[in-house]
């Protein structure tokens, strides 16, 4: 009995664990600025949401990253609905990368995401600067999309590991 | 057959239309939902605003719940910092007390003047603090912001001046009921008007996104005069929106351009946001 209470909670916590770790991430937005490293900062949500949705989207629902991208917004201070548009996006990309793939290729989908990070950083400048009016420093958003493209096979080691975990628990 | 572009088609229409088992909504209906939001939050409608202003009452005092792990980190962090640096600060402490004891000794007698000479012309300046803790101090690398635990409530309004001791470091841009939104002097879209002493000029200090500002729209001798001696900005008053006086920063030595804050805005934990009036000017 308590070794099947401890099987249903542990396939519990980790079916849940991409949902946990994405709002806790939106939450308190690790911002690594007491380390004191100027320009180093990568977007840990961008590389969640996109190993998710690519590798098993049934464990990361689309109204959970809307209201994620909702409450990033909030605490970021920009207007509400950027991030959750970018973080769609993102589900656009691996929906149609997930569509046209016959035999996943880590090398594709790395590349996949650099381009999907470069395609919805433009498209969050191009609404916060063009549109809203707001300055931001074209910089920063380079080098976070350098360092999140950088950090993504790290992640990918993770991810893949609790995934693993996740596809055994839940057969079992 | 199947052309190429057939192909791409049915998977891009696949990936906008298709729900997966547990998905409740298509990809294109949370798209179009998405670019509502973004219109509908900049309407000026009233029942917007309550909205707006419940969902920022929420998710600030949750951000503020879940970021107290990584701020025990931080603490522990900068004690850690501070205890290997304790008797270099010792020293260099000890030195600047002294010359501290020394200036306040003039500083009492020009504010005693100061007084003296407004009263002279029927002008006198009252301000008032309201003590705030800092909620969420998340420097996004876009944007510099604080959150503070004091709103619309304790009489918060926009464009208030927060400062950290005696120190400018923002101004208020966002009131909800029980907390507000001050945006930072580093943040690329702070300009405040700045006075340079001792040289007695006009400027403008914008923010650059790091942890310094810049100086802009100054005179062109500025330059040249700044070369010979130690400049301190402070706010100049102009626009009504600060008070006047209060200390930003000092010009950096290298870089002329270049304003060293006196205000470490990463380790904010309590402010005071004033507001003020001049009384008997026009």
């Amino acid at each position: 009995m308590s070794s099947l209470n401890k099987i249903s909670l542990s396939s519990f916590s980790y079916s849940y664990f991409p949902i946990v770790i994405l709002f806790i991430s939106v939450f308190n937005e690790f911002d690594f600025n007491f380390l004191k490293i100027e320009f180093f900062s990568f977007n840990f949500v961008h590389i969640l949401i996109f190993f998710w949705t690519l590798k098993n989207p049934n464990h990361l629902g689309y109204v959970s990253i809307f209201l994620a991208g909702i409450i990033n917004d909030v605490i970021v201070g920009i207007p509400v609905g950027v991030s959750s548009l970018c973080y769609l996006l993102i589900c656009l990309v691996t929906a149609y990368l997930r569509n046209i793939t016959l035999s996943p290729n880590f090398i594709n989908d790395w590349l996949t995401f650099l381009f999907t990070i470069l395609l919805i950083n433009s498209i969050q400048i191009i609404i916060l600067n063009l549109i809203f009016l707001i300055e931001i420093n074209y910089m920063s958003y380079l080098v976070n999309s350098g360092f999140t493209f950088l950090f993504y096979p790290l992640f990918f080691v993770i991810f893949n590991y609790v995934n693993k975990k996740i596809v055994i628990i839940l057969n079992d | 057959m199947v052309t190429g572009r057939d192909d791409f088609v049915i998977a891009f229409r696949s990936a906008f239309l298709k729900k997966k088992d547990k998905q409740k909504f298509s990809l294109l209906t949370l798209l179009f939902l998405s670019i509502f939001v973004i219109i509908l939050s900049n309407l000026n409608f009233k029942v917007i605003k309550f909205i707006k202003i419940g969902i920022n009452e929420v998710v600030y005092r949750s951000s503020f719940l879940i970021s107290i792990p990584e701020n025990k980190i931080k603490k522990i962090d900068t004690k850690i910092k501070d205890h290997l640096k304790i008797y270099d600060n010792y020293k260099r402490i000890e030195i600047e007390l002294e010359t501290l004891k020394q200036k306040k000794l003039s500083n009492d007698f020009l504010k005693l003047e100061n007084t003296k000479l407004r009263n002279l012309i029927n002008e006198s300046i009252q301000s008032e603090k309201i003590l705030a803790k800092v909620l969420i101090d998340k420097e996004s690398p876009f944007l510099k912001s604080i959150v503070l635990n004091k709103g619309s409530k304790d009489d918060i309004k926009i464009g208030m001046a927060v400062i950290d001791r005696a120190y400018l470091v923002g101004k208020v841009i966002e009131v909800n009921y029980t907390n507000s939104r001050a945006l930072l002097l580093s943040d690329l879209n702070s300009k405040i008007p700045v006075l340079l002493e001792p040289i007695g000029m006009q400027a403008v200090s914008s923010g650059t996104g790091k942890d310094y500002g810049e100086i802009e729209y100054t005179k062109k001798e500025y330059e040249s005069k700044i070369n010979t001696e130690e400049i301190i900005v402070y706010t100049s008053g102009r626009g009504g929106l600060f008070k006047p006086g209060l200390p930003v920063g000092k010009i950096d030595k290298d870089n002329v351009k270049k304003i060293n804050f006196f205000s470490d805005f990463r380790q904010l934990e309590y402010v005071n946001i004033i507001s003020y009036n001049i009384k008997g000017s026009n």
